[in-house]
């Protein structure tokens, strides 16, 4: 009877989800159909116009450029961010020594580095994977030097009278245990480097698809602007949807050890 | 637990050198890291032209503190931020009492939301240059933007986590809705309203001197980009070290207002740090 009762609450919960965000959906397009606004633009018609764009018209001028800087600025973060953070954990001294520095780095908004970027790199790709690797490096490192400071002191005593050393107890212990913490750290991180891309790409760029939604709204081109727009939405979130998915598959035991609690 | 045993391990340093060798360390740390930014631009390994000596960098500091010309972009910054913090604060956080603690509304807004809150507030920024002009109204519709989903979620989360024995007490001695919220649903809910307004605040600044930089909007973003434009490379810097201190700044007054609000609720203790 229970077990019924909780289907039918689901069913209910579940059907208000659909049908509120078709409602949403719904109002937004009687909205955009009515508004009759220069800026504002039917919703069928972005969709018209973001099909004819990037399905694939300039799919490989302005999207696969921006895929890759993030790709590359934010691979490169996390190789650093993690080999860097595991070394100034090597000692208390050193993580002691280090984290004024850090702190000071992490919590400087980022942007303010993109004009001293492209000053030193120019307006290409090279600048935009630099100032992405630097911005999103600093919180990975950290909650990598995070991570090992508060590892379980019992788990290091235990490791210590295995005589687990060197490779095996980075791959074996430490890793496993920082690991929540690490991709807490990256996912700060991938939001942050998806924003730096699209200023990156507004601020100084000949291409990418922040370039083309501002140049879209130089040029007073409002469908192309608003395709863009979407365009970066979307980007953002199928990333973190992309990033949740893998997240949840590798650490799929630290998920299960929180449920059991 | 973790404290305990760590302490046992030093026991033997006496209290007052334990407190004094992160300070000691962490001056170290920063000297080094001055004299190697120093070193790597007079030997020539990064153009001096472009990263110019940190020690120039400090003295122009230095020499533009007593300028009002140097504090206004600071200012100005400051002012746009905590505006559009305000404004985040004022809607996400009634907004998020109520969806939080009906779950008809929750579930009818959840995929919205959830939909809305990994678009980079800054995706706006040629529509909002558009409609509301490169003003400081701009720059604050994107800041507040940008702020309210941490708000919001970190909220409605709060609210949703309440004790369900406390939440039916209160409803079957029929206390008021109004009641509730004060006695309860507020109180339980202000740790996840910390760290909400943590996150929000360090996002807050970041949207901020993005519009600045990109919308040309008063500020510190706006005044390094004119520095840049102008060759002055020490002022640009100056300002860049002035972004990182504001940002060290709020960052922690934030954590110290969470910490506090989190005393009460040991179980918050480990979560996850936001940039």
């Amino acid at each position: 009877m229970s077990r019924l009762a909780l289907t039918r609450r689901q069913l209910l919960y579940g059907s208000v989800e659909v049908l509120a965000t078709l409602a949403v959906l719904g109002g937004l397009w009687a909205y955009t159909e009515s508004a009759h606004s220069f800026y504002v633009t039917p919703l069928p018609k972005i969709l018209t116009v973001f099909q004819q764009t990037w399905l694939f018209a300039d799919f490989a001028t302005d999207v696969v450029p921006s895929l890759e800087r993030i790709f590359l600025g934010y691979a490169l973060s996390v190789v650093v961010g993690l080999g860097l953070g595991l070394a100034l954990s090597s000692s208390r001294a050193v993580r002691l020594a280090a984290d004024p520095v850090v702190s000071f780095w992490r919590s400087l908004p980022p942007p303010a580095l993109i004009p001293l970027f492209l000053v030193m790199f120019g307006i290409g790709t090279t600048a935009k994977v630099m100032v992405i690797f630097f911005v999103c490096v600093w919180p990975i490192l950290l909650n990598t030097m995070d991570g090992v400071a508060e590892l379980d002191q019992t788990l290091i005593d235990t490791t210590r009278s295995y005589k687990i050393s060197g490779l095996d107890r980075l791959r074996l212990v430490i890793l496993p245990a920082i690991a929540p913490r690490v991709a807490a750290g990256m996912r700060i991180s991938l939001s942050i480097a998806v924003l730096i891309l699209v200023v990156s790409e507004y601020y100084g760029s000949t291409n990418g698809i922040g370039f083309f939604v501002l140049n879209a709204e130089t040029t007073f081109s409002i469908p192309q602007m608003w395709a863009g727009t979407l365009l970066l939405g979307l980007v953002g979130f199928l990333l973190n949807a992309a990033f949740s998915a893998g997240e949840r598959h590798v650490l799929r035991w630290h998920f299960a050890l929180r449920e059991a609690h | 637990m973790r404290g305990s045993s760590s302490d046992a391990r030093i026991a033997p340093v006496p209290f007052s050198e334990r407190r004094a060798a992160p300070l000691i360390l962490g001056t170290i740390g920063v000297l080094v890291t001055l004299v190697v930014l120093e070193l790597i631009s007079r030997v020539g390994i990064v153009p001096s032209q472009y990263v110019p000596p940190v020690s120039d960098v400090i003295r122009t500091t230095f020499n533009q503190l007593p300028n009002s010309s140097f504090w206004q972009p600071i200012w100005q910054t400051i002012q746009s931020w905590g505006i559009g913090l305000a404004i985040a604060a004022g809607i996400g956080i009634p907004l998020g009492l109520a969806i939080g603690s009906s779950e008809l509304l929750w579930h009818a807004l959840r995929p919205t939301i959830e939909f809305l809150r990994p678009i980079p507030s800054i995706s706006f920024i040629p529509i909002t240059i558009l409609v509301l002009g490169n003003g400081l109204k701009g720059n604050v519709f994107l800041t507040a933007f940008g702020a309210l989903w941490p708000l919001l979620i970190q909220t409605i989360y709060g609210v949703r986590e309440i004790d369900s024995v406390a939440r039916d007490t209160l409803r079957s001695f029929h206390i008021g809705r109004l009641a509730r919220i004060r006695a309860l649903i507020f109180p339980s809910a202000l740790p996840f309203i910390a760290t909400g307004m943590r996150i929000a605040s360090a996002i807050a600044l970041i949207v901020t001197v993005t519009s600045e930089l990109v919308i040309g909007t008063p500020g510190i973003g706006n005044a390094l980009e004119l520095a840049q434009n102008g060759g002055n490379f020490q002022l640009m810097y100056a300002f860049v070290l002035a972004a990182g201190l504001l940002g060290l700044a709020i960052h922690l007054l934030f954590s110290r207002v969470e910490r506090r609000a989190l005393r009460s609720h040991p179980s918050q203790r480990a979560r996850e740090s936001f940039s």
